[in-house]
């Protein structure tokens, strides 16, 4: 170790990260976003990635679903830390291993060259429900929807097809079944 | 149809209501419509501060020996960034702030205009929660609210920013709604079993510890005549931190003194040798916890506290009971009379050898010192102050660093509220402007802040506070001419290189006080440090204290770098056989 001379001791331990699907009902109202984000900055907390809109226009609630990684610590002080946020009606936490919860994130690919070329990605696409957006003679807007790994690799496959453009959301959380997270 | 209020009016309306006598406050441009009003709400009282800094300290230091929450005035701009170290420090340590700031008028907010700033944005990390207004119709449900907000659950500072128009428009006004719950966020969240769990615990334990923290003051006078009943009916020794003194008696022989990086050497042994651990209101902070891998191997824990967020975020326990400290300590009471009424006797036999081991931790007297007949020694300055006022139900309020320590050791309280210290932001300049707001929640009493000479300079402009309102506040400044503690790391830590810690230019503080009209002492030797003392007690009008004390005198025992509790460095003699080398260097 450096010799820093800091204030505070150091863990050695190295823990392992977990992937977690945080999401958190909030009233829809001005700052609520940069509270949930703001703690998540200031504790050091990390966000792969976040997809937030009103859910519910009557009832003003807004959805904030988290993808974050931590030692099961730092994932159990995450929910309780914004549980403390005044506008957070609830946390729930779930794992991506989670089979009874559903999770998808939504791509959009741009592919530009000849027909072949835009026929062969949409082909590459096809386990995921391509929808075709916009249509040129050399262009192809192509949707999907999938996993976070299963877009990471279609934008490394679609690159010998001419993708010149990713778009792509957070991901959105669902629980399997009748039951609802309360 | 009813009247119409303007929001100047609105916020004192809010504030009749919420039983405001004081504020703390600064005027500006951005508040001139409140400002314009105050004349017009006779039961409220303007404290005009010096900086915006001074009014939040104030008001803390009015909410800690009160229980009230402080409330805070100030303008835009640099009135609110001014207000935001005070605000950090509540919510560090837990302080009921509610803080109304000023702002620009709707129309400019966002264009960069004269003593704008997005003040939200800075406060949002600081504050429990904060408000901007655009809604007149908002404004009192807003500062209702932000009182609700302040002081349920885990208290804390909020801010309601208000836009000068929306001061000068007109609207009806809406006395407070009765108490709802908060969102489901309050507060009682533990059962009969977890109570029963603890008794279990404790009857089976044979070196059981209470550690208990600044949970039992916020949970108020009640909390602490509980508290001890339950250590009384145990038995148990019972150890506090920083911010819990007070609501145990320090001079009663079950206490065994203040925890943590400079607590005494039995309460720190004793927590690492403990099987029970009884945590009350207290949060495993790094400067009690020392090295966290090392803490206290061997205890089961029982945490009891208001935030379920300090449940297993420092240390994992093995029992977490949810609660207010009143009503978690009142259901253990009630269940041990019930199940173990004669728990005290039976127990009695079990915890003696603990507490055999317990004197003889404390035979080894960690807060003893080297006396001197030539030089005031600091802790010596602290002894007689606490020995010439301990009769007199004071107030104690102290800046950070050596001087602090110091008097956490060696004043001893025996009644929560007494004592208001800055200890998770630890900010210097902290000490004389919650003075000021100590004195003015109780003007009768004697209020007393033990400063260093360096965190006093910088809060210092409130002695002309102090003046303006006859609070005769006693600042006692145990002057070593060193930034101290900054000194004593140099020492321990950065082979006595003692980059920037001295001050060259010290002022006069005898003639400081003359200038701010208010009474200057010095004292210079042991002899005289007694009668100096009591002009300082027979003055009733504030004084500034210069007691010069021994410039190179360490604040011992303490944990050093990277150490459990049981390697306490004891003073002089023992620093040089525990030398702190390599790795520990870079620890602390």
């Amino acid at each position: 170790m450096p010799n820093s001379k800091s204030a505070y001791s150091f863990s050695n331990k190295k823990e392992k990260f977990d992937t977690h699907i945080i999401v958190v009902w909030v009233d829809n109202e001005a700052g609520v976003l940069a509270r949930v984000v703001g703690l998540f900055s200031g504790r050091g907390y990390n966000i792969e990635s976040l997809a937030v809109a009103q859910v519910d226009e009557k009832l003003n609630i807004s959805r904030i679903t988290i993808v974050t990684t931590g030692t099961p610590q730092v994932v159990n002080q995450i929910k309780l830390q914004l549980r403390k946020l005044v506008p957070v009606h609830k946390v729930a936490d779930f794992k991506r291993e989670d089979k009874a919860v559903i999770f998808k994130e939504m791509a959009l690919f741009k592919i530009v060259g000849p027909n072949n070329k835009l026929e062969g990605a949409l082909k590459a696409c096809k386990k995921y429900n391509p929808v075709i957006l916009d249509k040129t003679k050399k262009s192809n807007v192509i949707q999907i929807t999938a996993l976070r790994r299963e877009i990471d690799k279609m934008s490394k496959d679609l690159k010998k097809f001419g993708l010149v453009s990713v778009s792509r959301t957070g991901a959105v959380a669902m629980t399997r079944g009748a039951d609802i997270f309360k | 149809m009813s009247k119409l209020y303007s929001g100047a009016e609105i916020v004192f309306k809010c504030m009749e209501d919420q039983n405001v006598d004081h504020i703390f406050g600064y005027p500006g441009g951005a508040v001139l419509p409140i400002y314009d009003e105050l004349q017009n709400f006779k039961s409220i009282k303007h404290v005009l501060v010096r900086h915006e800094q001074g009014a939040g300290h104030a008001a803390e230091g009015y909410a800690r020996s009160s229980g009230k929450p402080g409330v805070i005035l100030v303008t835009s701009g640099p009135g609110a960034t001014n207000v935001v170290t005070a605000l950090t420090d509540a919510y560090m340590d837990s302080i009921p702030l509610v803080c109304i700031s000023g702002q620009v008028p709707t129309h400019l907010i966002g264009t960069d205009a004269f003593q704008e700033c997005d003040t939200t944005g800075i406060t949002r990390p600081c504050t429990k929660h904060n408000w901007l207004v655009k809604d007149i119709n908002d404004l009192a449900d807003t500062i209702h609210k932000a009182f609700e907000v302040a002081t349920t659950g885990r208290p804390g500072p909020v801010l309601v920013d208000i836009p000068k128009d929306i001061q000068f428009q007109k609207t009806k006004y809406n006395r407070p709604k009765k108490e709802k719950k908060l969102n489901g966020k309050s507060h009682n969240h533990f059962k009969q079993n977890n109570i029963d769990e603890l008794i279990e615990l404790m009857s089976k334990s044979s070196k059981p510890i209470f550690y208990t923290g600044g949970g039992v003051i916020n949970s108020g006078p009640k909390a602490s005549e509980l508290l001890r009943e339950l250590v009384y009916a145990t038995g148990f020794p019972i150890t506090s931190t920083l911010q819990g003194l007070g609501s145990f008696p320090g001079d009663d022989n079950q206490f065994l003194g203040m925890l943590g990086m400079h607590g005494t050497y039995e309460a720190n042994n004793a927590m690492h040798d403990c099987d029970l651990m009884i945590n009350i209101g207290a949060r495993f902070d790094d400067r009690i916890t020392g090295k966290i891998d090392e803490f206290s191997p061997k205890s089961k824990k029982v945490h009891i506290d208001i935030d379920p967020s300090s449940i297993n975020k420092n240390v994992k326990v093995d029992l977490a009971i949810v609660g207010d400290v009143k009503t978690v300590l009142s259901s253990t009471l009630k269940s041990l009379k019930q199940k173990k009424s004669k728990f005290l006797n039976s127990n009695k036999q079990k915890t003696s050898k603990w507490w055999e081991k317990i004197q003889k931790w404390r035979s080894v007297r960690s807060l003893d010192y080297i006396g001197s007949e030539e030089t005031i020694k600091p802790q010596y300055a602290i002894e007689r102050l606490y020995e010439l006022t301990k009769d007199k139900d004071s107030y104690i309020t102290t800046e950070v660093g050596q001087h602090q320590m110091w008097a956490a050791q060696h004043y001893k309280f025996n009644k929560p509220n007494r004592w208001m210290t800055s200890g998770g932001l630890g900010t210097m300049g902290y000490g004389l402007p919650a003075a000021v707001g100590v004195q003015v929640a109780h003007p009768k009493k004697l209020v007393i802040d033990i400063a260093g000479e360096a965190s006093v300079l910088m809060t210092i402009q409130e002695m002309s506070t102090a003046v303006q309102y006859n609070l005769p506040i006693k600042i006692f400044i145990l002057n070593n001419q060193y930034m101290g503690m900054v000194r004593q790391w140099q020492e321990l830590l950065h082979d006595k290189n003692y980059s920037e810690s001295y001050t060259a230019a010290l002022p006069d503080f005898v003639k400081l006080a003359e200038a701010y009209n208010c009474v200057g002492i010095r004292a210079k030797t042991p002899e005289e440090l007694d009668d100096k003392i009591i002009e300082m007690l027979n003055t009733d009008r504030p004084v500034i204290f210069d007691c010069m004390v021994d410039k190179v005198e360490n604040c011992f025992p303490m944990i050093p770098s990277g150490k459990p509790h049981n390697q306490m460095i004891l003073g002089p003699k023992d620093q040089e056989s525990k030398k702190i080398t390599g790795k520990g260097k870079s620890l602390v």
